[in-house]
């Protein structure tokens, strides 16, 4: 049934009680043409686009718990694209258009919200690596403005831009980010995806990868063997074990990364604010949480908790740049693990076992290019060769050293 | 008497010589001290406090405790300190306290969001996923802000908080949550041991739900609960190695062991002293912990749950034991579990009338026998169906059940009453044992989640493991410490159990095992109160596919409101088993994160705010600059002087005056915020051969030598100079910014790629000082000053090192330069710095030393076309890109030497360092600027500017720039692109400026 206020008011006079499984609880088939391993945001939207555009027919999605639970699930829901690098910047910006209009795509609202994403620069270098951004982000046709202490501060009233240890030395602003629900974006791609064949199978971990000659032939499962000649891993925080499983390394070191929410508040908070200097980002959500990012853990692991620093560095960070929110209190905090290259810029493309692809490594900003990514992903899966956009991302970029290095993206200085 | 609802006598927190005035709403109350707002609000009639999230449905105290879903208050105490979305039950009664409904308006009474309840049927969890967003802009323009503003709590504060917080860092032997009688008792037995203990708990007084127990609770040795319980905590108030907490929430705990409490320090008193904090976090790592956090009481499930005057009869049995307050004059009470027949007895001997017991289960029990021995009407077999009343109860209904639990109208009946008083059993608080890592697994007896599994240095007991009975409690406390005790390494004496006077209680029925009550009405039997969750919310998310907990729990938000679904859990997983037919062993928790309870910014930030939010590190020489005009400015962690102007002389003007002093006569920078490491040990070198891209083992003693230190990849992390102090001894200069990063980066190789060679590397930076003495009469200046030392440039010349004395104080001078000019660097003791610098001011008015800034550095640098780490290089940047090859030894390997070799690194389109003049030699570049053929968007970036300045040497301004290899050609005009602002036209050049043979830099 379709999503609209007509059916919400009529589905209200029988009781909701009309509404179909949003996507099918499917079994896994003995075959499939493609197989998605991961039912996170960019492996559902992966799945729906092969469906949608492609018209891939016998399409899985394999999920080793309940879809939408990993990294898209425990995310700060922020979405941008004023990256550094041409090929990043035109990657992540794919994704931006795609946001834009996304839920009249997929007949679900996940809420996307350009509030606007607003970059604080606290010293002159940080100024000067923002203003580069700026520059860079404007002559590839992306937006992306610098503002003055004051503008920022009328932009973001809650701001405090002069009593602090690190003034507010001005900031780099792009209107057409903010943020999107994130689990409504899983539903709504499970749905579509759905809704056109695909088979969205949860509780199907995946438990081997079957070579044969250096091409894919099929993949264990909990529910049994599946053979398929494609498959894309699409498993944030575990890319490393599955690629184990097909006998290659990545280069991919995974991290907890830690996020918090605070007691909902009515709206106080208008955009996306962060700041590299003194780490952290916050917006705030419908539901009136202020929705806070801190850091990644200084060692790795694949435990889904975080150490307490870390929260405690973002939570000082947001009461010395919004000194009102000092008394609002901390309701949650949660950890999700992320897969961190060399340079910060995820691997997409074929791996070395033929057949078998990769869409992995997104390091802390997977979220905001879950459209793009699944979009481009469905093109290269269904061509046999990468998308355009995806060419400079591939994982032979780490032994010819062709990187396309995003650290500077986060502010980290050199 | 304060308020309708107060006993004369009676309540063991209240102060009845202490009237206390407060406000709800702008309405004036008064309570006593010893008041929660709670109790306060409650004993004055007051029983609307809030109108519910979505539906706005009225909504009264349902709790007297931290669990709290409803009672939400806005609670200002003075300017500044505004707390919104404060439970009521927590908060103490002080004067002057003015506290205000949310999320109602105009009023909680006449509220126009009562009106999203009478559209209940559409407004079902996630109908805000199902439309809004056609046409595309309308979610954000239209839809967004209008539900933005129903939804929320409190409205934010609007002013700075004036409080302050602290943090404390403690070790014990033993922590221990929870100061009922389970924590108590093993707190004893530990301090007898001689352990160091910690017992904290979050009441303001300690006893647990055991303090709240009246004339029906247990006898303990022959004593009341409350003398019994005052003995234990007055011997371990005697006792030295205990620190007992009162106020103190254990907030969360890592599975390391790690335990965060927060102490709420001042909120509570009469008048706050400025000299305490408001809330003080103590960080505790303790060897062994033992949770003692008790059980929560359940709501039931049946039509109009939520009507305020429905409370939970153990909130019932605390309000009337703390503050002598009933809920109610006329009661019913619902008792699916055994102790609400003792509050039902405890409030009836305290003058209300109780019209009726009912209780689901057919055979009534002992409690059920007593209650009725003591006049009670005890319905056995009966249950509550529906509630009536306006924001208020009214009336109850309720009707027999009949064989298959289904109520049976024709016996239903209405009796008039203002409170009804509801348990459905009690769900053990298990949050920090999971939090710490521990396993739950379902207990059908005790339908409950109960701790299994966990590590070895935790232990739960008491209601918090299931434990039904006090006696059971003890004894639990008895096992565990000497469990953890034990592998401690104390060993506790034996003591008995005291004998207690307590009925068995029979086995509760949980909310959920009556389905034909919450099926009558799904829409209108709340399963989580804050965040109006109903059954038909749950039954509706199971329909449309979230059947999974994490899935159900994000499609209807069961369990995310501020009190993280205590009251809600596991009901909520019970009727999600239940609506598709699993059994609920299947279905684990969802995960319990921290914090308990929800933990200001404030507390968690501590005392980092404004000048402490970081340290501020200044160098030995910072007052000798301040003195000298210098204004400041953030570099890291560091104050870095920008410049010295003079009264009356502007920036641009000082820096330049600086710039000519350098090139002319000799200038002073205090560069003590370099980077500087002391490397010893026989395997110095080799290690610095590995790292460093230059060779090292062959610098002789008394030489320096600069070079790159490279990431894997090849590109620069950073710069610096290596000297040699002695054969295993070197001294390393570096950047900075980089000087922290450095330091990771050379531990990590030392300790776990080579942990065979003999290196030790020690951060010197800040045990000395370091005075650039720069320009063509530097070597006169210093003559004067130093002794020892011949200066001659035969005898020292450039990149040599050497000892000396300026005054009576020892100084290494490093014959260096990073301003193309004759210079030296003199490292001398931090705390003799100022002397030497006014040593060489004084010993030479004639030369003028003329201190200079980071500016004039930047800009000497510039016109020199050296890189700084971090302008010219981003993390991306080779050696060959910056045109250093020289630095490259090929006589070795070292730490990215491989990965230069790749040929993408010899590609025409890496980057590469050029010199960059504007063709209007006023015209100054943007730093980030693109380098462009055609300055309009769409054109590709053939590189960008990293650094740019108006040199006073040259008179014009000038830049470097990273450019295609491939288009690096001298002579080759391009344009600087940049956001809203003009093109500017720059003709490549060599990057260097100024003197390229390095003539005067050899003088």
């Amino acid at each position: 049934m379709r999503f609209s206020l007509a059916n919400v008011l009529r589905q209200g006079f029988s009781g909701q009680t009309g509404w179909p499984l949003q996507w099918r609880k499917a079994e896994p088939a003995r075959s499939y043409d493609v197989v998605v391993v991961g039912g996170g945001g960019h492996g559902l939207a992966t799945a729906y686009y092969l469906a949608r555009n492609h018209l891939v027919r016998r399409v899985a999605v394999l999920e080793k718990g309940p879809i939408g639970l990993g990294n898209t699930g425990r995310n700060t829901t922020i979405c941008r694209s004023n990256y550094l690098r041409p090929e990043s910047i035109a990657l992540y910006d794919h994704a931006l258009r795609l946001w834009h209009g996304l839920s009249e795509e997929l007949d679900y609202n996940v809420m996307f919200s350009p509030r606007g994403v607003l970059m604080l620069a606290h010293t002159r270098h940080e100024a000067e690596v923002l203003e580069r951004h700026v520059h860079a982000d404007r002559l590839a046709g992306v937006d992306n403005e610098w503002l003055s202490p004051a503008q920022a501060k009328a932009f973001c009233p809650p701001l405090e831009i002069r009593s602090l240890r690190f003034p507010v030395l001005g900031a780099a602003l792009q209107r057409r980010g903010g943020t999107a629900r994130h689990d409504a974006v899983a539903w709504a791609y499970a749905r579509a995806a759905s809704a056109r064949g695909v088979d969205v199978c949860e509780g199907c971990e995946v438990t081997g990868i079957r070579v044969a000659g250096g091409r894919l032939v099929g993949l264990e499962t909990r529910k049994g063997p599946i053979a398929t000649e494609t498959a894309v891993l699409v498993a944030a925080g575990h890319s490393s074990v599955l690629a184990k499983m097909a006998g290659f390394e990545l280069p991919i070191v995974s991290y907890p990364l830690q996020a918090l929410v605070s007691e909902p508040l009515k709206p106080c908070f208008p955009c996306v604010a962060m700041s590299g200097t003194i780490h952290a980002y916050v917006s705030q959500s419908d539901k009136g949480e202020l929705v806070i990012g801190a850091g990644t853990d200084r060692y790795p692991s694949y435990g889904q908790k975080g150490s307490a620093p870390v929260i405690e560095d973002a939570v000082e960070a947001i009461a010395e740049l919004f000194p009102i929110f000092r008394r609002v209190r901390m309701l949650r905090q949660w950890a999700g693990i992320v897969d961190v290259t060399p340079d910060r810029s995820p691997i997409l493309g074929e791996s070395p076992v033929r057949g078998l692809w990769l869409n992995c490594g997104w390091g802390t900003g997977g979220f905001k290019a879950t459209p793009g990514s699944g979009h481009l992903t469905a093109w290269s899966l269904a061509h046999g060769k990468p998308h355009p956009l995806l060419v400079p991302f591939g994982l032979e970029r780490f032994s010819t050293g062709r990187l396309v290095d995003e650290a500077a993206a986060a502010a980290v200085e050199h | 008497m304060s308020g309708p609802f107060r006993l004369a006598e009676g309540g063991t927190r209240l102060d009845r010589g202490r009237p206390i005035g407060f406000s709800l709403d702008g309405k004036r109350f008064t309570g006593f001290a010893g008041d929660t707002l709670a109790s306060a609000l409650l004993a004055s009639g007051v029983r609307l406090v809030g109108r519910s999230f979505k539906r706005h449905r009225p909504r009264g105290l349902l709790t007297a405790g931290p669990e709290e879903p409803n009672a939400l208050l806005r609670v200002e105490r003075g300017p500044g300190r505004v707390d919104p979305n404060s439970r009521a039950t927590l908060v103490e009664l002080v004067p002057g306290l003015a506290a205000s409904t949310q999320n109602a308006w105009p009023s909680v009474r006449f509220d126009a969001g009562a009106i999203f309840d009478r559209f209940a049927g559409h407004l079902a969890a996630g109908f805000y996923y199902k439309t809004f967003f056609r046409p595309g802009w309308a979610w954000h323009r239209l839809f967004e802000p209008a539900i933005r503003r129903v939804a929320g709590l409190g409205r934010a504060p609007e002013a700075p908080d004036p409080d302050r917080y602290l943090h404390r860092h403690v070790h014990c032997d033993l922590l221990i949550v929870g100061g009922g009688p389970a924590g108590l008792r093993a707190a004893r037995r530990a301090a007898r041991a001689g352990a160091r203990v910690i017992l904290a708990d979050e009441r303001p007084a300690p006893g647990g739900g055991l303090a709240d127990t009246g004339t029906a609770g247990p006898r303990i040795a022959g004593e009341t609960a409350a003398a019994w319980l005052a003995g234990l905590v007055a011997e371990l108030d005697r006792a030295g190695e205990v620190v007992r907490l009162d106020r103190t929430t254990a907030q969360a705990l890592h599975p390391s062991g790690y335990a965060l409490l927060l102490e709420r320090v001042s909120d509570h008193l009469r008048e706050p002293d400025p000299r305490l904090p408001r809330e003080r976090l103590w960080k505790v790592r303790p060897r062994a912990v033992l949770l003692a956090t008790g059980a929560i009481e359940r709501p039931l499930l049946f039509p109009d749950n939520d009507r305020p005057g429905i409370l939970l009869a153990g909130a019932a049995r605390a309000f009337l034991a703390r503050q002598a307050v009933l809920p109610g004059r006329d009661l019913v009470v619902a008792a699916f579990d055994d102790s609400a027949y003792a509050a039902a007895l405890e409030l009836a001997r305290a003058g209300a009338r109780v019209h009726a017991i009912v209780d689901p289960r057919p055979e009534p029990g002992w409690a059920a026998r007593t209650a009725a021995e003591a006049g009670l009407r005890v319905l056995a077999g009966w249950a509550p169906v529906g509630s009536e009343g306006g924001p208020g109860l009214r009336a109850v209904r309720l009707a027999p059940l009949d064989a298959k639990g289904r109520p049976e109208a024709r016996g239903e009946r209405t009796i008039p009453c203002d409170a009804l008083l509801v348990s459905g059993g009690w769900t053990p608080a298990v949050q920090l044992w999971a939090q710490a890592g521990g396993a739950v697994a379902w207990d059908e007896a005790a339908a409950a989640f109960l701790p299994t599994r966990g590590p070895s240095w935790l232990a739960v007991a008491g209601a918090a493991a299931g434990a039904r009975t006090l006696g059971e409690a003890l004894a639990q406390a008895d096992r565990a410490v000497d469990r953890l005790l034990a592998g401690l390494g104390f060993t506790p004496e034996a003591e008995p159990l005291p004998p207690i006077e307590e009925p068995e209680p029979a086995r509760a029925l949980p909310p959920w095992a009556t389905p034909e009550l919450w099926r009558r009405d799904p829409k209108a039997t709340f399963v989580d109160f804050q965040n109006d969750v109903s059954v038909a919310d749950l039954e509706g998310a199971v329909r449309e596919g979230f059947s999974a907990p994490e899935h159900a729990k994000r499609w209807t938000t069961a369990g995310m409101a501020t009190d993280q679904g205590k009251t809600a859990q596991p009901t909520a997983l019970a009727l999600l088993a239940a609506s598709s037919v699993r059994p609920l062993e299947e279905l684990a928790p969802t995960t319990m994160r921290p914090p308990w309870t929800p933990t200001s910014f404030g507390a968690l930030a501590g005392v980092h705010r404004s000048d402490l939010f970081r340290p501020i590190r200044t160098t030995p020489l910072h007052g000798w600059a301040a003195a000298k005009g210098a204004i400041f400015e953030d570099v890291g962690h560091w104050k870095r002087p920008t410049a010295f102007p003079r009264p009356g002389e502007s920036l641009e003007a000082a820096v330049a005056r600086e710039c000519r002093a350098v090139r002319t006569g000799v200038g002073l920078l205090d560069a003590s915020t370099l980077g500087a490491f002391d490397v010893q040990g026989e395997d110095a070198a080799s290690f610095l051969e590995r790292i460093w891209t230059i060779d090292v083992a062959d610098l002789p003693v008394g030489r320096c030598r600069y070079g790159l230190v490279l990431k894997d990849d090849g590109t620069v992390l950073d710069d610096g100079v290596v000297c040699r102090l002695a054969p295993n001894r070197f001294l390393l200069s570096t950047t900075t910014g980089g000087a922290a990063r450095l330091h990771a980066w050379l531990e990590r190789w030392a300790q776990t790629e080579w942990p065979e060679l003999e290196v030790w590397i020690t951060p010197v930076t800040e045990g000395r000082a370091v005075i650039a003495v720069q320009g063509p009469q530097s070597r006169l200046l210093l003559r004067r000053a130093v002794s020892g030392v011949d200066l001659s440039a035969k005898a020292f010349p450039h990149m040599a090192w050497r000892e000396g004395w300026i005054g009576g104080v020892p100084v290494r001078i490093f014959r260096v330069s990073f301003t193309g000019e004759l210079g030296f660097e003199l490292h001398v003791p931090a705390s003799r710095a100022e002397e030497v610098v006014e040593t060489l001011e004084r010993l030479a008015p004639d030369l003028e030393p003329t201190p200079y800034g980071i500016e004039a550095m930047h800009l000497l640098r510039l016109e020199k076309g050296y890189i700084l780490v971090g302008h010219e290089t981003d993390g991306t940047i080779t050696p060959r890109d910056l045109g250093l090859e020289r630095l490259l030894s090929s006589k070795k390997d070292f730490v990215g030497k491989r990965s230069l070799e790749l040929p993408e690194h010899r590609s025409a389109d890496r980057p590469r360092l050029v010199g960059l003049l504007p063709v209007d030699p006023t015209a100054l570049p943007s730093v980030g600027g693109q380098l462009v053929e055609r300055a309009e968007p769409g054109t590709p970036s053939l590189g960008r500017v990293s650094s740019a300045g108006r040199s006073p040497t040259l008179g014009r301004t000038i830049a470097l720039g990273l450019v295609r290899a491939d288009r690096a050609r001298p002579g080759t005009r391009l344009l600087v692109y940049a956001a809203d602002r003009p093109a500017i036209e720059v003709e490549l050049c060599s990057p260097c400026f100024l003197d390229p043979e390095g003539a005067r830099l050899r003088g």
